[in-house]
């Protein structure tokens, strides 16, 4: 991997190595914020920022940190920009900071940064890392919009908070609740399976 | 918000109600990757549970005497994880000298909880939902049980499923997912009886 190449990088973050449905990483904060477009949107937002600028970071300072402490390091450096997007959250956009409640502050331990900084940046050249980071966050701001889209959809009847489906749509109160999100991401992990195990066949 | 809810009800509600992980989907990852069999599930339960009760008592002193007063509040987050990392240290290295057993049951999952979502999670929850230092050590308990009581459960569960006929692209998460989504809701069912937000 060490030889990749922008375009290599890009397939395989978004789709063939995707954080969330192959390599089931960062789901943690990836199911609460689901419920309506608006939030995913900010929060993963967030997540390509921080994945993105961390994996920068790490890859500029990889030889000045011991091995030892890097992961205190790392954490050190997502934390940082975490707290950029809570303050810059807190300023711009207070309502939906209030909606995301404890979740921004858990984009630190989203296993997808922390990977993505350990496997990638530590052993390449920042601005492939950057790109990498960034490829990265779209792949999972790919998949929670796809989610939040159905759930806001079924359990609102609105995208985006505008009315969409008729008035006379009954909306499913299961959808705002915990246990769709795990069957969304459970339908979605196998259609993209599926669908890459055909290709594998055939190829 | 709400400062008095009682200790005994927000125990309750925290292991079955508002389960740290069906409810608020922290700690998804290690819950994933852990449950394939009984035996660790147990042990990083047993680890996470005693760690959430140690860190959520220490980090709401350090918030209540130390980050509030200085109002140094926009440093809760690399606060709060070092506390959580040091805690992890602290205890691996207690658990060493004291129990050679306990060590090789626990040893292993100790440096995993520092990357937890749910330790982190609860940590936050207090600060948002201004807990009582009681209230704040029991909520930590109590979501380190609901969250072992989850694990174990789900351990279980795969167990079973292993065996069952299921569709190629649904195996190992996506079925796993599927699973929890019906724990989910039987855990929602309990809602009737408690709620605390």
């Amino acid at each position: 991997m060490s030889q990749s190449s922008a375009g290599a990088v890009f397939k395989e973050n978004i789709w063939t190595n995707n954080p969330i449905f192959i390599q089931v990483l960062g789901i943690c904060s990836a199911l609460a914020v689901t419920n309506l477009l608006s939030n995913t949107l900010i929060m993963t937002i967030g997540v390509v920022f921080v994945t993105g600028f961390s994996n920068l970071t790490v890859s500029l300072i990889k030889s000045l940190i011991p091995r030892k402490v890097r992961m205190m390091v790392q954490t050190l450096i997502i934390a940082f920009y975490v707290i950029i997007v809570d303050i810059v959250l807190r300023a711009y956009l207070p309502e939906i900071s209030r909606n995301l409640g404890p979740y921004v502050g858990l984009i630190i331990t989203n296993c997808i940064i922390m990977g993505r900084a350990e496997a990638f940046a530590q052993s390449n050249p920042p601005v492939i890392s950057l790109w990498d980071g960034i490829t990265s966050g779209l792949g999972y701001m790919g998949v929670l919009m796809v989610i939040a889209f159905f759930r806001e959809l079924l359990g609102f009847g609105t995208l985006f908070g505008f009315q969409v489906l008729p008035e006379t749509f009954v909306p499913w109160t299961i959808m705002v609740m915990a246990p769709s999100a795990f069957f969304f991401l459970g339908l979605i992990v196998w259609i993209g399976k599926s669908i890459m195990n055909r290709s594998g066949a055939a190829a | 918000m709400t400062p008095l809810v009682n200790p005994i009800t927000l125990f309750f509600a925290s292991i079955l109600t508002s389960n740290i992980l069906l409810a608020n989907f922290l700690g998804m990852c290690s819950f994933i990757s852990i449950s394939k069999d009984m035996k660790s599930a147990n042990g990083l339960g047993l680890a996470v549970t005693v760690v959430l009760t140690i860190t959520s008592a220490i980090n709401w002193l350090i918030l209540e005497y130390v980050l509030i007063p200085m109002d140094l509040l926009y440093l809760r987050f690399i606060i709060f994880i070092i506390v959580i990392a040091a805690i992890v240290q602290i205890l691996e290295m207690i658990i060493d000298r004291v129990s050679s057993a306990l060590y090789m049951a626990l040893g292993i999952f100790l440096p995993l909880i520092t990357v937890n979502c749910a330790i982190l999670g609860v940590s936050l929850f207090l600060e948002i939902r201004n807990y009582s230092f009681l209230q704040s050590v029991i909520y930590g308990l109590g979501s380190g049980l609901g969250w072992w009581l989850a694990i174990m459960a789900l351990a279980a569960i795969r167990k079973k499923v292993e065996k069952a006929p299921v569709p190629a692209g649904l195996k190992g998460p996506g079925i796993t997912f599927i699973i929890i989504g019906f724990m989910a809701m039987a855990f929602i069912g309990f809602s009737g009886m408690l709620s605390v937000q």
